[in-house]
């Protein structure tokens, strides 16, 4: 299904708006002062849900199959792309990719988690849940851009890691800390954008960078809705009061300073015009690196521990003075 | 059945009366959740908390943890009073915070500070499950975080014990970051290249697992200690079939390459003096 539940009221009305021109086209009747009206009570429509989207809305339209994914961008954004596969170490995992390309004119490493489109795609594609060797993947790429002295991108877009019984076996666990690890101490600049949905420790594992953005639509949270809810109440149904009480969306981050830049997206969701949102994603990298570029290595090593430092709230008991 | 009609067996139990019940003082007798074995809280303690019958180590309580980890008297806490507050306005989770506080005596889910193991002065922080089973908030990522700051500035090695169920549902993206921040802080350490011991104890999963607890120099887990990244129920849904009993047990992650060492709680303090010293001439102040 393309249409979400909440747009309903929208692809009504624009069917009707749509029955009523080709009645006019057919009987030869002018319409088009009624239709006029009509189209201004849809742009209006179109404002009022669109501009007011709720939470559990937005991870729908985070989740929604045709939300465009790493590769989409990345044939907007990246010229000269040369996908690089493989961990060195025990495969390719096909939920994360990343290469080398340009970007504006410059040499930079691209790497992104990947889901399908179609259920095919998806089960190639492990529904965009990496294994352990996809984290080494992005590890190895990541540290081949800091030998070559070039700007890394991240696009972030998972459920999560994968949970299975291999992952465990090959180091799950490590192969995210590693990374976590690893990334807080390469010495070149590292943007990361949420552009869907960004569960968890598997989406953090491509996230520890000098600059975190996200689409307005998309997600970033400790655990899915649908799991809080069941831990929570007991019932994964609930996720929609879930996804309002942790705070996942852009916008509640931004707000928290959890983010540093949420980037606009389409009315009504990226899919719906893939150029234009990669066009609005292009202007917030392209800000974020030539900021970045000025910087030494050590300068955004320091200045990227420094941000992931201040990250907390907590206060004092014992007559000890309260903290931020 | 017919037998029963004319069998003898006496009908009745015997139901202690009130004032028997509370002759036996509450806690005074501990069941191993193993092996059924019921022993004296006070041999049981005696014992560092394993069994006697089969071995199962029970969870240590954090301060206890310290007692039989460091040199008598040597200890010095960081941060004790920190306290999370509660970012989100999460439903009842500044009540539920209370709540453990009181039941555990802890102010939140690790304790932090240093010490010396046979003389070695140490960095340590000992975790405890019981705090909101040893999740990891803003309060936990930055007491680790000093605690890491501080083996840093005055030139000692780092011991963590990990008992936890990974980040912190309530304190959300707040949790989620402070596996960055606490990686971040050990490659600060690691990049002066000092030495981190990290110990997995039961259990150790999730966001824990997935940060700070795997990056130790050297990964020590204890006996059957339950370790990874995936809960077991989320993993037998994917899968829809059942795991071995022994998947996700320290066992299970030597196996797999996965840890240097599993060792019994009663050889841990020699194991960790003996690492402490082999790495003395590299961490110590003669440098």
């Amino acid at each position: 299904m393309d249409q979400l539940p909440f747009e309903r009221p929208i692809v009504e009305l624009r069917n009707k708006i749509n029955e009523l021109k080709a009645f006019t086209a057919e009987k030869e009747i002018d319409l088009s002062g009624e239709i006029e009206k009509l189209e201004a009570r849809l742009e209006q429509l179109e404002k009022d849900i669109y501009g007011n989207l709720n939470p559990w809305e937005r991870v729908q339209i985070a989740r929604h199959s045709k939300r465009p994914t790493t590769l989409d961008y990345i044939k907007y954004l990246i010229t000269d792309f040369i996908e690089l596969h493989g961990d060195r170490l025990y495969g390719d995992d096909k939920a994360i990719v990343g290469g080398v390309g340009k970007f504006e004119g410059k040499p930079v490493t691209i790497i992104g988690h990947q889901r399908g489109k179609d259920t095919k795609e998806n089960i190639k594609r492990n529904f965009g849940m990496p294994h352990p060797e996809g984290y080494r993947k992005a590890l190895r790429l990541m540290k081949q851009a800091e030998k070559f002295r070039r700007p890394i991108i991240c696009f972030i877009d998972t459920k999560g890691a994968d949970p299975g019984i291999e992952s465990e076996e090959r180091g799950q666990s490590e192969a995210i800390a590693r990374n976590l690890l690893e990334m807080a101490g390469l010495r070149v600049p590292i943007v990361c954008v949420v552009i869907g949905e960004g569960g968890s420790g598997g989406a953090l594992a491509l996230g520890v960078g000098d600059r975190i953005m996200m689409l307005e639509n998309a997600t970033y949270s400790v655990i899915s809705p649908e799991g809080a809810a069941a831990l929570l109440w007991k019932d994964a149904s609930l996720a929609k009061k879930a996804a309002e009480t942790m705070k996942i969306t852009a916008p509640d981050l931004k707000e928290l300073q959890l983010i540093d830049e949420m980037i606009p997206e389409v009315r009504g969701g990226a899919h719906r015009d893939v150029e234009f949102q990669a066009n609005e994603i292009r202007k917030a990298i392209s800000r974020s690196l030539q900021e970045l570029e000025k910087k030494s290595g050590e300068n955004l090593v320091l200045k990227r521990y420094e941000k992931f430092k201040n990250i907390g709230e907590y206060t004092h008991v014992n007559g000890a003075i309260a903290m931020k | 059945m017919l037998r029963d009609i004319f069998s003898k067996k006496k009908r009745y139990a015997t139901i202690p009366s009130e004032q028997a019940k509370q002759e036996v003082p509450e806690g005074l007798m501990t069941k191993c959740p193993k092996c059924k074995t019921i022993m004296y809280t006070k041999e049981l303690r005696k014992a560092q908390m394993v069994c006697e019958g089969c071995q199962h180590h029970h969870s240590l309580p954090a301060y206890e943890r310290v007692e039989f980890t460091l040199d008598e008297g040597s200890f010095v806490e960081f941060d004790a009073g920190m306290i999370a507050k509660d970012p989100l306005q999460f439903p009842s989770y500044p009540e539920k915070s209370a709540l453990d506080r009181e039941k555990t005596k802890l102010n939140e889910a690790v304790v932090t500070g240093e010490g010396t193991i046979n003389g070695i002065h140490t960095v340590i922080g000992v975790m405890d499950s019981r705090f909101r089973m040893g999740s990891m908030g803003s309060v936990v990522g930055e007491k680790i975080t000093r605690a890491i700051e501080h083996a840093i500035s005055e030139d000692k090695p780092f011991i963590l014990f990990a008992a936890s169920g990974g980040a912190r549902m309530q304190e959300g993206v707040f949790s989620l970051m402070q596996m960055a921040k606490t990686s971040a802080a050990l490659n600060q350490l690691h990049e002066r290249g000092q030495l981190f011991i990290s110990v997995l104890t039961h259990p150790t999963t999730g966001g824990v697992s997935a940060s700070f607890a795997s990056l130790g120099d050297i990964n020590i887990a204890e006996p059957g200690a339950l370790i990874g990244f995936a809960g077991r129920r989320i993993i037998e849904q994917t899968i829809r079939q059942k795991l071995p009993d022994d998947f996700q047990t320290a066992e299970f992650l030597l196996e797999h390459g996965q840890l240097d060492l599993v060792v019994h709680r009663h050889e841990l303090r020699n194991t960790l003096g003996t690492l402490l010293e082999l790495h003395a001439p590299m961490t110590g102040k003669e440098r």
